[in-house]
């Protein structure tokens, strides 16, 4: 293989032909030399800049592979619709009554389904080469992770969008106005924010996006349907209850009817903040150590 | 950039185990600085996690290691802004373009988004990218690829970079570019540490190589003493016929003084250890015998035979355990 025979008989282009024919060489040498003449180097970007850099990398990754977006889009309307019409006339009457309610909890829940894919996709993206050079800049180091939750918030808030305009195509009327709902949404944006980082742990502790995505669903399942989100836990028996009334689901789902129909009367939103900086203050150290450790 | 003759890499006993493997048990390294210094081994042999320690990647288990005069463990950060690292399979993103990617680590080392775009367009041309600059990086060939992965790698010109495999999988003429962008990197005062398999490549880039096995460093020394230390290199022939086989061994033994083993094509004959002055001689008694020779070829010691020699086991017979560090 790597004899280097100096031979009339045997040797040249015996294997692999230059894949174009032209003579003129590819690099060109007096332009690489004035490139790497200069050793100029910027100062450090902030801690910030280099998030938003990230952010930008998901997002041109979206503009590439615009199908990402499916979970987004598709998975919300369905829901909307499914839950409305499947549950609406046989649990409030009307499927226009049982939307009032439904609406900003269903939200909920579909945004913190979809906070899921952010371990899949962190775990695909990380065995990736490209994240060795990312662990070899020196920039500020969960600025790959964070930058990534920001185009992941993006992402949701377009969730959001998407099935508030169906909700109100289909008759949702928020008492609470524009105000009402933006303060809702950006809750709700901060806590998905907040519920990632336990993805993120799952995406670097765990082999395969397949494995992320089964123990998610086993998370997500009990929590999001043992909460309040599509009936009154009144009727549930006791230790149910006891499990329903204290999930952040939950809260997170009244705070956000509360904040639509403009009528916060309770202590849902501290405890949707409380849950969330206990989450962060978990999950993010967890995620961090995970990162950091070599693979 | 350090002065020439400093060291730009010096280990002490670095060793790194994962589980019940020892990727790397104490290895010993001076590299100077504006040098380019060749690591040659078979898969496993634990060049990848290596440079890996060096990169500030992975964290030794034993030993020290000194980058451009910072410790890696302790000063990492400080190394990191000296370094670069272009790893054994493409460190870019394969779901954006060229250009993208270039201006993505060029924002990431703190160039604002205008300085960022201009270095990203100088280094396309002069990487011969700028016609695919728009296209994404899956649609690229595997020269291309490499060469956008080295740019990726000098967005901030380097004082030590890192080419982990630069060339394997690589078709030749990309192999050329490749050296070619070695030549003028190293000319340009970048210290190289370089990873190959392939000791030919060692042998037109590194001032000097490291050979390692199993995670020790078995030789080290410029190509021209590493390949004194294994005798020279191997004379083969071959006969248009192979009823003339016998007859040309006998010829060549006693023109090179050396034996002469029979190769498992019958009509070829190779001769370890000759004396180049005997050579020439052998070649002219075998055209007086009227034996047609087809080939007559003076090789140098491949790396299975400096391995061999070294070692007395091939470079292939390990088992490539290193591949998921």
């Amino acid at each position: 293989m790597s004899d280097t025979t100096t031979t009339a008989t045997t040797g040249a282009g015996t294997t692999g032909a230059p894949t174009t024919t032209t003579a003129e060489p590819v690099v060109a040498e007096a332009t690489l030399r004035a490139a790497l003449s200069t050793r100029a180097r910027p100062p450090r970007p902030t801690a910030m800049a280099a998030s938003v850099t990230f952010a930008w990398r998901a997002m041109l990754k979206i503009k590439h592979v615009p199908m990402q977006l499916f979970d987004v889009t598709a998975f919300p309307i369905m829901f909307v619709l499914l839950y409305t019409y499947l549950f609406g006339g046989a649990l409030a009457g009307s499927t226009a009554d049982y939307l009032q309610g439904l609406l900003p909890a269903i939200l909920v829940m579909t945004v913190c389904w979809i906070t899921m894919y952010t371990g899949m996709a962190l775990n695909t993206d990380i065995s990736k080469g490209v994240f060795d050079r990312f662990r070899s800049l020196p920039i500020w180091r969960p600025a790959v992770l964070v930058g990534m939750l920001l185009a992941d918030a993006v992402r949701y808030l377009m969730a959001s969008v998407v099935m508030l305009v169906v909700g109100l195509a289909l008759g949702f009327r928020p008492d609470g106005g524009p105000l009402g709902v933006v303060a809702a949404v950006g809750l709700l944006l901060w806590f998905a924010f907040t519920l990632s980082w336990v993805w993120t742990v799952l995406g670097l502790r765990l082999q395969t996006p397949e494995s992320v995505m089964q123990l998610s669903m086993t998370v997500l399942f009990p929590l999001t349907f043992a909460s309040n989100v599509f009936v009154d836990p009144e009727t549930m028996p006791g230790w149910v209850q006891a499990f329903v009334r204290n999930n952040p689901i939950t809260h997170l789902a009244t705070a956000s009817r509360e904040l639509m129909h403009g009528a916060v009367d309770s202590a849902a939103i501290l405890w949707v903040l409380g849950w969330s900086l206990a989450l962060l203050a978990v999950f993010a150290p967890l995620t961090m150590r995970l990162y950091r450790a070599e693979r | 950039m350090e002065p020439d003759g400093a060291l730009a890499i010096e280990t002490e006993d670095l060793a790194k185990a994962f589980g019940e493997t020892k990727a790397v048990d104490g290895i010993d390294l001076a590299v100077r600085a504006g040098t380019v210094y060749g690591v040659l081994g078979p898969n496993g042999a634990g060049k990848t996690t290596t440079i890996r320690m060096l990169a500030t990647l992975i964290r030794p288990d034993r030993g020290r290691a000194r980058v451009l005069g910072h410790d890696v463990v302790s000063e990492a950060d400080a190394v990191r802004s000296r370094v670069s690292l272009t790893g054994q399979f493409a460190s870019v993103d394969e779901e954006l373009n060229g250009r993208e990617n270039l201006v993505l680590l060029g924002r990431l080392l703190g160039f604002d988004r205008r300085a960022a775009e201009e270095r990203a367009a100088e280094l396309l041309d002069a990487f011969g990218l700028s016609d695919a600059a728009d296209r994404q990086v899956s649609t690229y060939s595997g020269g291309m690829r490499r060469r956008l992965d080295i740019a990726a790698s000098i967005v901030v010109t380097p004082d030590l970079l890192f080419l982990d495999e630069p060339t394997t999988g690589l078709d030749p003429r990309s192999r050329n570019q490749v050296w070619d962008i070695v030549r003028v990197l190293v000319a340009a005062g970048t210290t190289v540490l370089l990873t190959t398999q392939y000791l030919d490549e060692a042998d037109q880039l590194a001032d000097r190589i490291a050979i390692i096995d199993h995670g020790r460093i078995i030789a080290e020394g410029t190509s021209t003493e590493l390949k004194a230390s294994v005798g020279g290199g191997a004379l083969h022939v071959r006969v248009r016929d192979a009823e003339h086989r016998p007859e040309a061994g006998r010829i060549l033994t006693a023109a090179l003084g050396v034996p002469v083993a029979l190769d498992p094509d019958p009509a070829a004959l190779t001769a370890r250890g000759a004396d180049p002055e005997h050579i020439a001689a052998a070649f002219v008694e075998l055209s007086h015998s009227g034996i047609v020779v087809n080939e007559f070829a003076l090789g140098q010691p491949s790396l299975d035979e400096v391995f061999l020699a070294l070692t007395g086991h091939p470079a292939d017979d390990t088992t490539s355990e290193e591949d998921a560090a």
